[in-house]
Protein backbone atom coordinates (compact mmCIF):
# COMPACT_ATOMS: atom_id res chain seq x y z
CA UNK A 1 0.00 0.00 0.00
CA UNK A 2 2.52 2.32 0.82
CA UNK A 3 4.52 1.29 -2.55
CA UNK A 4 1.15 2.81 -4.39
CA UNK A 5 1.33 5.96 -2.54
CA UNK A 6 4.96 6.27 -3.27
CA UNK A 7 4.05 5.52 -7.15
CA UNK A 8 1.25 8.27 -6.83
CA UNK A 9 3.12 10.69 -5.55
CA UNK A 10 6.06 10.21 -7.65
CA UNK A 11 4.06 9.72 -10.52
CA UNK A 12 1.93 13.16 -10.02
CA UNK A 13 5.34 14.85 -9.67
CA UNK A 14 6.66 13.49 -13.17
CA UNK A 15 3.19 13.92 -14.74
CA UNK A 16 3.00 17.52 -13.83
CA UNK A 17 6.41 18.19 -15.29
CA UNK A 18 4.96 16.14 -18.63
CA UNK A 19 1.26 18.80 -18.14
CA UNK A 20 3.78 21.75 -18.29
CA UNK A 21 5.73 20.43 -21.18
CA UNK A 22 2.25 19.00 -22.71
CA UNK A 23 0.63 22.88 -22.95
CA UNK A 24 3.60 23.85 -24.82
CA UNK A 25 3.27 21.00 -27.56
CA UNK A 26 -0.55 21.66 -27.66
CA UNK A 27 -0.64 25.66 -27.86
CA UNK A 28 1.45 25.58 -30.57
CA UNK A 29 -0.89 22.58 -32.26
CA UNK A 30 -3.76 24.30 -31.26
CA UNK A 31 -2.85 27.51 -33.36
CA UNK A 32 -0.66 26.48 -36.28
CA UNK A 33 -1.37 22.71 -36.42
CA UNK A 34 2.05 21.86 -36.11
CA UNK A 35 4.04 19.80 -34.10
CA UNK A 36 7.04 21.72 -32.77
CA UNK A 37 9.61 18.94 -32.22
CA UNK A 38 11.89 21.09 -30.93
CA UNK A 39 9.76 21.97 -27.91
CA UNK A 40 11.56 19.33 -25.33
CA UNK A 41 15.15 21.07 -26.40
CA UNK A 42 13.05 23.92 -24.89
CA UNK A 43 13.19 22.23 -21.54
CA UNK A 44 16.88 20.82 -21.95
CA UNK A 45 18.07 24.75 -22.84
CA UNK A 46 15.96 25.86 -19.80
CA UNK A 47 17.61 23.55 -17.47
CA UNK A 48 21.45 24.24 -18.91
CA UNK A 49 20.88 28.09 -18.73
CA UNK A 50 19.97 27.49 -14.99
CA UNK A 51 22.77 25.36 -14.09
CA UNK A 52 24.98 27.12 -15.99
CA UNK A 53 23.75 30.44 -13.79
CA UNK A 54 23.40 28.43 -10.51
CA UNK A 55 27.40 27.03 -11.10
CA UNK A 56 28.26 30.86 -11.96
CA UNK A 57 26.46 31.96 -8.58
CA UNK A 58 28.31 29.29 -6.94
CA UNK A 59 31.55 30.61 -8.26
CA UNK A 60 31.41 34.46 -7.43
CA UNK A 61 28.60 34.40 -4.58
CA UNK A 62 29.70 31.77 -2.19
CA UNK A 63 27.17 30.82 0.13
CA UNK A 64 24.22 32.44 -1.09
CA UNK A 65 21.07 31.32 -0.50
CA UNK A 66 20.00 28.06 -2.51
CA UNK A 67 16.24 29.48 -3.18
CA UNK A 68 17.95 32.64 -4.44
CA UNK A 69 19.92 31.25 -6.60
CA UNK A 70 17.06 28.76 -8.11
CA UNK A 71 15.23 32.57 -8.29
CA UNK A 72 18.16 33.42 -10.37
CA UNK A 73 18.65 31.00 -12.34
CA UNK A 74 14.72 30.54 -12.99
CA UNK A 75 14.75 34.29 -13.65
CA UNK A 76 17.45 34.15 -16.72
CA UNK A 77 16.33 30.44 -17.73
CA UNK A 78 12.59 31.76 -18.48
CA UNK A 79 13.89 34.65 -20.59
CA UNK A 80 16.13 32.81 -22.61
CA UNK A 81 14.25 30.30 -23.08
CA UNK A 82 10.98 32.79 -24.27
CA UNK A 83 13.67 34.88 -26.68
CA UNK A 84 14.81 31.05 -28.19
CA UNK A 85 10.53 30.21 -28.57
CA UNK A 86 10.38 33.66 -30.45
CA UNK A 87 13.23 33.09 -32.64
CA UNK A 88 12.48 29.78 -33.53
CA UNK A 89 8.90 30.62 -34.36
CA UNK A 90 10.13 34.21 -36.28
CA UNK A 91 13.15 32.38 -38.84
CA UNK A 92 12.08 28.97 -39.25
CA UNK A 93 8.10 28.27 -38.98
CA UNK A 94 7.10 31.49 -40.05
CA UNK A 95 7.89 31.17 -43.64
CA UNK A 96 6.73 27.53 -43.95
CA UNK A 97 3.22 29.07 -42.51
CA UNK A 98 1.39 28.18 -45.96
CA UNK A 99 3.57 25.19 -46.89
CA UNK A 100 2.49 21.55 -46.76
CA UNK A 101 2.54 20.32 -43.23
CA UNK A 102 5.64 17.58 -43.64
CA UNK A 103 8.03 20.90 -44.20
CA UNK A 104 7.57 22.90 -40.87
CA UNK A 105 7.49 18.84 -39.27
CA UNK A 106 10.90 18.18 -40.71
CA UNK A 107 11.79 21.77 -39.75
CA UNK A 108 10.82 21.08 -36.31
CA UNK A 109 12.85 18.18 -36.18
CA UNK A 110 16.08 19.88 -37.66
CA UNK A 111 15.43 22.55 -35.11
CA UNK A 112 15.65 20.05 -32.17
CA UNK A 113 19.26 18.81 -33.93
CA UNK A 114 20.23 22.35 -33.78
CA UNK A 115 19.66 22.51 -30.34
CA UNK A 116 21.31 19.71 -29.29
CA UNK A 117 24.81 20.27 -31.15
CA UNK A 118 25.06 24.05 -30.29
CA UNK A 119 24.16 23.01 -26.24
CA UNK A 120 26.60 20.15 -26.14
CA UNK A 121 29.33 22.54 -27.72
CA UNK A 122 28.57 25.10 -25.15
CA UNK A 123 28.09 22.58 -22.59
CA UNK A 124 29.64 19.40 -23.73
CA UNK A 125 28.40 16.12 -23.99
CA UNK A 126 28.49 15.03 -20.11
CA UNK A 127 26.30 14.48 -17.86
CA UNK A 128 26.10 17.33 -15.37
CA UNK A 129 25.23 17.19 -11.98
CA UNK A 130 22.49 19.09 -11.18
CA UNK A 131 23.27 21.43 -7.71
CA UNK A 132 20.57 20.28 -5.03
CA UNK A 133 18.75 23.66 -4.31
CA UNK A 134 16.34 22.91 -1.75
CA UNK A 135 16.68 21.24 1.47
CA UNK A 136 17.39 17.28 0.63
CA UNK A 137 15.89 16.02 3.82
CA UNK A 138 12.08 13.96 2.40
CA UNK A 139 9.33 14.93 3.99
CA UNK A 140 6.72 12.00 4.89
CA UNK A 141 2.84 13.09 5.28
CA UNK A 142 2.10 8.99 5.81
CA UNK A 143 4.16 6.50 7.05
CA UNK A 144 6.44 4.67 4.53
CA UNK A 145 5.45 7.57 1.90
CA UNK A 146 8.27 9.78 1.23
CA UNK A 147 8.13 13.61 -0.28
CA UNK A 148 11.23 15.70 -1.34
CA UNK A 149 11.14 19.49 -0.77
CA UNK A 150 11.87 19.45 -4.73
CA UNK A 151 8.64 17.77 -5.53
CA UNK A 152 6.32 19.07 -3.30
CA UNK A 153 7.92 22.41 -5.50
CA UNK A 154 7.09 21.21 -8.45
CA UNK A 155 3.49 20.32 -8.15
CA UNK A 156 2.48 24.10 -6.50
CA UNK A 157 4.80 25.39 -9.12
CA UNK A 158 3.12 23.48 -12.13
CA UNK A 159 -0.74 23.51 -10.83
CA UNK A 160 -0.20 27.45 -10.10
CA UNK A 161 1.18 27.69 -13.11
CA UNK A 162 -1.41 25.61 -15.03
CA UNK A 163 -4.26 27.80 -13.17
CA UNK A 164 -2.35 31.09 -14.49
CA UNK A 165 -2.45 30.06 -17.85
CA UNK A 166 -5.95 28.21 -18.26
CA UNK A 167 -7.22 31.98 -16.78
CA UNK A 168 -4.98 33.67 -19.12
CA UNK A 169 -6.61 31.55 -22.13
CA UNK A 170 -10.43 31.55 -20.69
CA UNK A 171 -10.62 34.71 -19.00
CA UNK A 172 -8.44 37.64 -20.55
CA UNK A 173 -8.89 39.25 -24.31
CA UNK A 174 -5.22 38.33 -25.60
CA UNK A 175 -6.85 34.51 -24.64
CA UNK A 176 -9.89 35.38 -26.12
CA UNK A 177 -7.42 36.57 -29.39
CA UNK A 178 -5.63 33.37 -29.24
CA UNK A 179 -8.47 31.08 -29.42
CA UNK A 180 -10.18 33.11 -32.10
CA UNK A 181 -6.82 33.07 -33.80
CA UNK A 182 -6.63 29.29 -33.52
CA UNK A 183 -9.88 28.87 -34.82
CA UNK A 184 -9.50 31.01 -37.82
CA UNK A 185 -6.33 33.55 -38.29
CA UNK A 186 -8.15 35.35 -41.72
CA UNK A 187 -11.46 35.96 -39.34
CA UNK A 188 -9.12 37.19 -36.57
CA UNK A 189 -7.02 39.44 -38.51
CA UNK A 190 -10.56 40.88 -39.82
CA UNK A 191 -11.08 41.49 -36.13
CA UNK A 192 -8.11 43.46 -35.74
CA UNK A 193 -5.81 40.76 -34.16
CA UNK A 194 -1.89 40.74 -35.41
CA UNK A 195 -2.22 37.03 -35.59
CA UNK A 196 1.24 36.91 -36.27
CA UNK A 197 2.09 38.32 -32.63
CA UNK A 198 -0.46 36.17 -31.44
CA UNK A 199 1.62 33.00 -32.84
CA UNK A 200 4.31 34.61 -31.64
CA UNK A 201 3.21 35.07 -27.75
CA UNK A 202 1.70 31.35 -28.24
CA UNK A 203 5.91 29.89 -28.76
CA UNK A 204 6.48 32.61 -25.78
CA UNK A 205 4.54 31.26 -22.93
CA UNK A 206 5.27 27.89 -23.95
CA UNK A 207 9.00 28.00 -23.90
CA UNK A 208 8.28 29.88 -20.73
CA UNK A 209 6.90 27.05 -19.32
CA UNK A 210 9.50 24.65 -20.85
CA UNK A 211 11.88 26.73 -19.26
CA UNK A 212 10.33 25.99 -15.85
CA UNK A 213 9.87 22.53 -16.87
CA UNK A 214 13.43 21.88 -17.48
CA UNK A 215 14.64 23.27 -14.04
CA UNK A 216 12.30 21.24 -12.63
CA UNK A 217 13.33 18.15 -13.92
CA UNK A 218 16.73 18.34 -13.08
CA UNK A 219 16.34 19.32 -10.23
CA UNK A 220 14.30 16.32 -9.89
CA UNK A 221 16.45 13.95 -11.04
CA UNK A 222 19.93 16.02 -9.95
CA UNK A 223 21.43 15.73 -13.75
CA UNK A 224 21.19 17.68 -16.84
CA UNK A 225 22.97 17.35 -20.32
CA UNK A 226 22.77 18.07 -24.17
CA UNK A 227 19.90 15.55 -24.97
CA UNK A 228 17.98 15.50 -21.65
CA UNK A 229 14.89 17.21 -23.45
CA UNK A 230 14.71 14.39 -26.16
CA UNK A 231 12.40 11.55 -23.75
CA UNK A 232 10.45 14.34 -21.79
CA UNK A 233 9.73 16.04 -24.78
CA UNK A 234 7.99 12.77 -26.68
CA UNK A 235 6.30 12.08 -23.83
CA UNK A 236 4.89 15.28 -23.27
CA UNK A 237 4.17 14.82 -26.96
CA UNK A 238 2.44 11.55 -25.87
CA UNK A 239 0.54 13.37 -22.77
CA UNK A 240 -0.54 16.07 -25.03
CA UNK A 241 -2.56 13.65 -27.77
CA UNK A 242 -3.77 11.18 -24.98
CA UNK A 243 -5.45 14.28 -23.42
CA UNK A 244 -6.51 15.48 -27.11
CA UNK A 245 -4.34 17.60 -29.15
CA UNK A 246 -4.92 21.61 -29.42
CA UNK A 247 -6.79 21.33 -25.87
CA UNK A 248 -5.42 22.49 -22.73
CA UNK A 249 -7.55 20.67 -20.43
CA UNK A 250 -6.24 17.90 -22.14
CA UNK A 251 -2.68 18.44 -21.88
CA UNK A 252 -2.62 18.83 -18.14
CA UNK A 253 -5.17 15.15 -17.30
CA UNK A 254 -2.84 13.62 -20.40
CA UNK A 255 0.29 14.59 -18.38
CA UNK A 256 -0.88 13.70 -15.09
CA UNK A 257 -2.28 10.36 -16.46
CA UNK A 258 0.86 9.55 -18.41
CA UNK A 259 2.84 10.23 -15.32
CA UNK A 260 1.05 7.87 -13.14
CA UNK A 261 0.89 5.05 -15.63
CA UNK A 262 4.79 4.97 -15.75
CA UNK A 263 5.74 5.46 -12.36
CA UNK A 264 2.80 2.66 -10.95
CA UNK A 265 3.32 0.81 -14.25
CA UNK A 266 7.54 0.64 -13.51
CA UNK A 267 6.78 -0.10 -9.88
CA UNK A 268 4.65 -3.33 -10.64
CA UNK A 269 6.41 -3.88 -14.42
CA UNK A 270 8.73 -7.12 -13.04
CA UNK A 271 5.18 -8.34 -11.53
CA UNK A 272 3.71 -7.98 -14.82
CA UNK A 273 5.85 -9.19 -16.48
CA UNK A 274 6.80 -12.32 -14.68
CA UNK A 275 10.62 -10.91 -13.87
CA UNK A 276 11.09 -10.62 -17.47
CA UNK A 277 11.55 -6.82 -17.37
CA UNK A 278 12.24 -4.52 -14.52
CA UNK A 279 11.65 -0.69 -13.81
CA UNK A 280 14.51 -0.01 -16.48
CA UNK A 281 11.54 -0.04 -19.19
CA UNK A 282 9.24 2.50 -18.02
CA UNK A 283 9.57 4.69 -20.59
CA UNK A 284 7.65 1.51 -22.97
CA UNK A 285 4.04 2.97 -21.15
CA UNK A 286 4.68 6.02 -22.40
CA UNK A 287 4.87 5.06 -26.33
CA UNK A 288 2.15 1.80 -25.51
CA UNK A 289 -0.49 4.27 -24.71
CA UNK A 290 0.54 6.92 -27.66
CA UNK A 291 -0.08 3.62 -30.12
CA UNK A 292 -3.24 2.83 -28.53
CA UNK A 293 -4.27 6.08 -28.65
CA UNK A 294 -3.45 6.76 -31.68
CA UNK A 295 -5.13 3.31 -32.63
CA UNK A 296 -8.58 3.42 -30.98
CA UNK A 297 -9.03 7.31 -30.24
CA UNK A 298 -6.55 9.72 -32.18
CA UNK A 299 -8.85 12.60 -31.11
CA UNK A 300 -7.50 11.93 -26.91
CA UNK A 301 -9.21 11.61 -23.90
CA UNK A 302 -11.11 15.43 -24.38
CA UNK A 303 -10.29 15.64 -28.05
CA UNK A 304 -14.10 16.47 -28.83
CA UNK A 305 -14.60 18.84 -25.86
CA UNK A 306 -13.24 21.56 -27.74
CA UNK A 307 -14.70 25.19 -25.94
CA UNK A 308 -11.19 25.43 -24.33
CA UNK A 309 -8.94 24.79 -27.18
CA UNK A 310 -6.29 27.35 -27.27
CA UNK B 1 -13.31 69.65 -58.80
CA UNK B 2 -14.48 67.40 -55.67
CA UNK B 3 -14.72 69.33 -52.89
CA UNK B 4 -13.49 67.50 -49.58
CA UNK B 5 -16.88 66.52 -48.83
CA UNK B 6 -17.32 64.87 -51.97
CA UNK B 7 -14.13 63.01 -51.85
CA UNK B 8 -15.20 59.44 -52.07
CA UNK B 9 -14.19 57.77 -48.05
CA UNK B 10 -13.24 54.21 -50.79
CA UNK B 11 -11.68 54.53 -54.36
CA UNK B 12 -10.28 51.07 -56.18
CA UNK B 13 -7.98 52.18 -59.06
CA UNK B 14 -7.65 49.09 -61.77
CA UNK B 15 -7.66 46.60 -59.35
CA UNK B 16 -6.32 43.21 -60.05
CA UNK B 17 -6.30 39.96 -58.17
CA UNK B 18 -5.07 36.80 -58.95
CA UNK B 19 -5.35 33.58 -57.52
CA UNK B 20 -1.76 31.86 -59.25
CA UNK B 21 -2.43 31.92 -62.57
CA UNK B 22 -6.04 32.48 -62.99
CA UNK B 23 -7.03 36.13 -62.86
CA UNK B 24 -10.20 36.67 -61.02
CA UNK B 25 -10.43 40.23 -60.85
CA UNK B 26 -9.08 41.61 -64.21
CA UNK B 27 -8.77 45.64 -63.25
CA UNK B 28 -11.93 47.14 -61.87
CA UNK B 29 -12.60 50.81 -60.62
CA UNK B 30 -15.27 51.97 -58.24
CA UNK B 31 -16.08 54.85 -55.91
CA UNK B 32 -17.60 54.65 -52.74
CA UNK B 33 -19.05 58.07 -50.96
CA UNK B 34 -19.60 58.57 -47.66
CA UNK B 35 -22.84 57.28 -46.30
CA UNK B 36 -24.02 55.48 -49.29
CA UNK B 37 -25.32 52.06 -49.41
CA UNK B 38 -23.84 50.22 -52.92
CA UNK B 39 -24.60 47.25 -53.88
CA UNK B 40 -22.26 44.47 -56.43
CA UNK B 41 -24.32 42.30 -57.86
CA UNK B 42 -23.16 39.52 -60.31
CA UNK B 43 -23.09 35.36 -60.82
CA UNK B 44 -20.35 33.21 -59.11
CA UNK B 45 -16.96 33.52 -59.68
CA UNK B 46 -17.50 37.14 -61.01
CA UNK B 47 -14.84 38.45 -58.14
CA UNK B 48 -17.35 40.45 -56.31
CA UNK B 49 -15.72 38.03 -52.68
CA UNK B 50 -12.30 38.77 -53.90
CA UNK B 51 -13.38 42.53 -54.26
CA UNK B 52 -14.36 42.51 -50.70
CA UNK B 53 -11.60 40.34 -49.27
CA UNK B 54 -9.46 42.74 -50.94
CA UNK B 55 -10.86 45.97 -49.49
CA UNK B 56 -10.41 44.20 -46.09
CA UNK B 57 -7.03 43.30 -46.64
CA UNK B 58 -7.10 39.40 -46.64
CA UNK B 59 -6.24 39.03 -50.22
CA UNK B 60 -2.99 41.28 -51.69
CA UNK B 61 -3.95 42.80 -55.12
CA UNK B 62 -2.00 41.89 -57.54
CA UNK B 63 -1.42 45.37 -59.21
CA UNK B 64 -3.86 48.74 -58.78
CA UNK B 65 -4.65 51.33 -55.80
CA UNK B 66 -6.79 50.83 -53.00
CA UNK B 67 -7.69 54.33 -51.79
CA UNK B 68 -9.24 54.66 -47.97
CA UNK B 69 -10.27 58.09 -46.41
CA UNK B 70 -8.08 59.50 -49.20
CA UNK B 71 -5.04 57.44 -48.38
CA UNK B 72 -3.55 54.66 -49.82
CA UNK B 73 -4.10 51.63 -47.92
CA UNK B 74 -2.91 49.22 -50.66
CA UNK B 75 -0.36 47.52 -48.71
CA UNK B 76 -1.43 47.93 -45.18
CA UNK B 77 -2.51 44.44 -43.53
CA UNK B 78 -5.90 44.01 -42.16
CA UNK B 79 -5.31 44.03 -39.06
CA UNK B 80 -4.88 47.32 -39.33
CA UNK B 81 -7.31 48.68 -41.74
CA UNK B 82 -10.03 47.54 -38.80
CA UNK B 83 -7.91 50.30 -36.16
CA UNK B 84 -9.07 52.69 -39.58
CA UNK B 85 -12.86 52.09 -39.58
CA UNK B 86 -13.02 48.91 -42.37
CA UNK B 87 -15.14 45.97 -41.27
CA UNK B 88 -15.70 42.87 -43.16
CA UNK B 89 -18.74 40.39 -43.03
CA UNK B 90 -17.05 37.53 -44.13
CA UNK B 91 -18.84 35.48 -46.33
CA UNK B 92 -20.47 32.31 -44.54
CA UNK B 93 -20.20 34.95 -41.63
CA UNK B 94 -17.37 33.55 -39.79
CA UNK B 95 -17.92 33.25 -36.40
CA UNK B 96 -16.00 31.42 -34.11
CA UNK B 97 -17.83 28.47 -32.98
CA UNK B 98 -15.72 27.50 -30.37
CA UNK B 99 -16.07 30.80 -28.37
CA UNK B 100 -19.36 32.04 -26.55
CA UNK B 101 -21.81 34.64 -28.35
CA UNK B 102 -20.77 37.30 -25.98
CA UNK B 103 -16.96 36.31 -26.90
CA UNK B 104 -17.61 36.65 -30.40
CA UNK B 105 -19.35 40.09 -29.88
CA UNK B 106 -16.69 40.90 -28.55
CA UNK B 107 -13.73 39.89 -30.41
CA UNK B 108 -15.04 42.51 -32.83
CA UNK B 109 -14.26 45.48 -30.40
CA UNK B 110 -10.72 44.21 -30.02
CA UNK B 111 -8.93 47.01 -31.03
CA UNK B 112 -11.19 49.44 -29.31
CA UNK B 113 -9.89 49.89 -25.33
CA UNK B 114 -12.66 52.94 -24.63
CA UNK B 115 -14.54 50.52 -21.75
CA UNK B 116 -17.89 52.49 -20.96
CA UNK B 117 -18.27 52.86 -24.98
CA UNK B 118 -18.02 48.97 -25.91
CA UNK B 119 -20.53 48.05 -23.34
CA UNK B 120 -22.88 51.07 -24.70
CA UNK B 121 -22.04 49.51 -28.13
CA UNK B 122 -22.65 45.93 -26.57
CA UNK B 123 -26.26 46.95 -25.47
CA UNK B 124 -27.23 48.43 -28.57
CA UNK B 125 -26.43 45.51 -30.74
CA UNK B 126 -28.50 43.86 -28.46
CA UNK B 127 -31.19 46.45 -28.47
CA UNK B 128 -30.86 45.52 -32.39
CA UNK B 129 -30.47 41.98 -32.50
CA UNK B 130 -32.58 40.62 -29.24
CA UNK B 131 -32.53 36.92 -30.46
CA UNK B 132 -28.66 37.25 -30.23
CA UNK B 133 -28.94 39.03 -26.29
CA UNK B 134 -31.01 35.68 -25.21
CA UNK B 135 -28.05 33.20 -26.34
CA UNK B 136 -24.98 35.31 -24.94
CA UNK B 137 -23.19 32.50 -22.99
CA UNK B 138 -23.94 30.01 -25.18
CA UNK B 139 -20.96 28.66 -27.85
CA UNK B 140 -21.64 30.60 -31.48
CA UNK B 141 -21.13 26.91 -32.99
CA UNK B 142 -24.72 26.06 -31.41
CA UNK B 143 -26.68 29.19 -33.17
CA UNK B 144 -28.80 28.79 -36.21
CA UNK B 145 -27.40 30.39 -39.60
CA UNK B 146 -29.50 33.39 -39.18
CA UNK B 147 -28.45 33.90 -35.66
CA UNK B 148 -25.06 33.59 -36.73
CA UNK B 149 -25.31 35.96 -39.35
CA UNK B 150 -26.65 38.53 -36.93
CA UNK B 151 -24.08 37.74 -34.65
CA UNK B 152 -21.24 38.47 -37.24
CA UNK B 153 -22.76 41.28 -38.14
CA UNK B 154 -23.32 42.76 -34.36
CA UNK B 155 -19.47 41.89 -34.46
CA UNK B 156 -18.42 43.77 -36.65
CA UNK B 157 -20.59 46.88 -35.69
CA UNK B 158 -18.74 46.73 -32.91
CA UNK B 159 -15.39 47.99 -34.22
CA UNK B 160 -17.36 50.69 -34.46
CA UNK B 161 -16.42 50.83 -38.33
CA UNK B 162 -16.91 53.70 -41.24
CA UNK B 163 -17.14 51.21 -43.77
CA UNK B 164 -18.92 48.58 -43.36
CA UNK B 165 -18.31 45.46 -46.51
CA UNK B 166 -20.73 42.70 -46.14
CA UNK B 167 -20.88 39.47 -48.44
CA UNK B 168 -24.15 37.62 -49.33
CA UNK B 169 -25.55 38.02 -45.95
CA UNK B 170 -28.99 36.80 -47.13
CA UNK B 171 -27.19 33.11 -47.79
CA UNK B 172 -29.18 30.27 -47.23
CA UNK B 173 -31.21 32.36 -44.55
CA UNK B 174 -35.03 32.17 -44.54
CA UNK B 175 -36.81 35.25 -46.18
CA UNK B 176 -37.74 36.52 -42.60
CA UNK B 177 -34.40 36.58 -41.25
CA UNK B 178 -33.27 37.92 -44.32
CA UNK B 179 -35.94 40.79 -43.77
CA UNK B 180 -34.45 41.53 -40.54
CA UNK B 181 -31.14 41.44 -41.43
CA UNK B 182 -31.80 43.83 -43.97
CA UNK B 183 -33.55 46.31 -41.42
CA UNK B 184 -30.24 46.39 -39.35
CA UNK B 185 -28.41 47.07 -42.44
CA UNK B 186 -30.89 50.34 -42.81
CA UNK B 187 -30.44 51.19 -39.66
CA UNK B 188 -26.88 51.05 -39.60
CA UNK B 189 -26.82 53.03 -43.18
CA UNK B 190 -28.97 55.88 -41.52
CA UNK B 191 -26.47 56.03 -38.81
CA UNK B 192 -23.98 57.45 -41.54
CA UNK B 193 -22.27 54.10 -41.77
CA UNK B 194 -20.65 53.58 -45.57
CA UNK B 195 -22.04 50.06 -46.78
CA UNK B 196 -20.59 48.11 -49.39
CA UNK B 197 -22.76 45.26 -50.18
CA UNK B 198 -22.46 42.34 -52.36
CA UNK B 199 -25.29 39.97 -52.91
CA UNK B 200 -26.28 36.83 -54.75
CA UNK B 201 -30.18 38.32 -54.15
CA UNK B 202 -29.75 41.22 -56.96
CA UNK B 203 -33.57 42.75 -56.24
CA UNK B 204 -33.22 42.65 -52.81
CA UNK B 205 -30.38 44.36 -52.73
CA UNK B 206 -30.54 47.05 -55.68
CA UNK B 207 -34.56 47.70 -53.68
CA UNK B 208 -31.91 48.79 -50.31
CA UNK B 209 -28.99 50.34 -52.38
CA UNK B 210 -28.67 53.74 -53.78
CA UNK B 211 -26.27 52.46 -56.31
CA UNK B 212 -24.86 49.04 -57.90
CA UNK B 213 -22.36 47.75 -59.75
CA UNK B 214 -22.66 44.77 -62.07
CA UNK B 215 -19.70 42.62 -62.41
CA UNK B 216 -19.41 39.35 -64.65
CA UNK B 217 -15.90 37.75 -65.52
CA UNK B 218 -13.84 39.94 -62.83
CA UNK B 219 -14.96 43.60 -64.79
CA UNK B 220 -17.48 45.67 -63.46
CA UNK B 221 -20.01 45.54 -66.76
CA UNK B 222 -22.73 47.88 -66.06
CA UNK B 223 -23.08 50.74 -62.91
CA UNK B 224 -26.10 53.08 -62.16
CA UNK B 225 -28.43 53.85 -59.67
CA UNK B 226 -30.27 51.02 -57.85
CA UNK B 227 -33.88 51.63 -59.64
CA UNK B 228 -31.89 52.35 -63.34
CA UNK B 229 -29.93 48.88 -62.70
CA UNK B 230 -33.79 47.11 -61.21
CA UNK B 231 -35.27 48.96 -64.60
CA UNK B 232 -32.01 47.23 -66.66
CA UNK B 233 -33.00 44.58 -69.42
CA UNK B 234 -29.25 43.07 -68.78
CA UNK B 235 -29.59 43.38 -65.57
CA UNK B 236 -33.34 41.70 -65.16
CA UNK B 237 -32.80 38.94 -67.82
CA UNK B 238 -29.18 38.05 -66.07
CA UNK B 239 -29.99 38.94 -62.16
CA UNK B 240 -33.17 38.89 -61.19
CA UNK B 241 -34.35 35.43 -63.07
CA UNK B 242 -36.47 36.61 -65.62
CA UNK B 243 -36.31 35.30 -68.86
CA UNK B 244 -35.98 37.51 -71.94
CA UNK B 245 -39.45 37.61 -73.83
CA UNK B 246 -40.33 38.66 -77.23
CA UNK B 247 -42.78 41.64 -76.91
Amino acid sequence: MENLLQQIVNGLVVGSVYALVALGYTMVYGILGLINFAHGDVLMVGALVALQVATLLHKFWPGLHPLLILAISLGVAIPVCMLLGYVMERTAYRRLRNAPRLAPLITAIGVSFLLQTVAMIIWGRNYHSFPPLFPTIPLEPFPGVFITPVQVTILVASATLMVALIMLVNRTPLGRAMRATAENHRVASLMGVDTNKIISTTFILGSGLAAVAGVMHASNYGVAHYSMGFLPGLKAFTAAVLGGIGNLGGAMVGGIVLGLVETIGAGYIEQLSFGLLNSSYQDIFAFVILGIVLIFRPTGLLGERVSDRA
Amino acid sequence: MPTEQSAPILELQDVRIRYGQIEAVKGISLQLHRGELVCLIGANGAGKTSTLNAIAGTLPIASGELRYQGQSITTQPAHLRVRQGVALVPEGRGIFTRLTVEENLRMGAYTRHEKQAVEADLERVYSMLPRVKERLAQVAGTLSGGEQQMVAIGRALLSRPKLLLLDEPSMGLAPLIVEKIFEVVQTVVKEGVTILLVEQNANLALEFAQRGYVMDGGLITITGSGDELLRDPRVRSAYLGETEETP
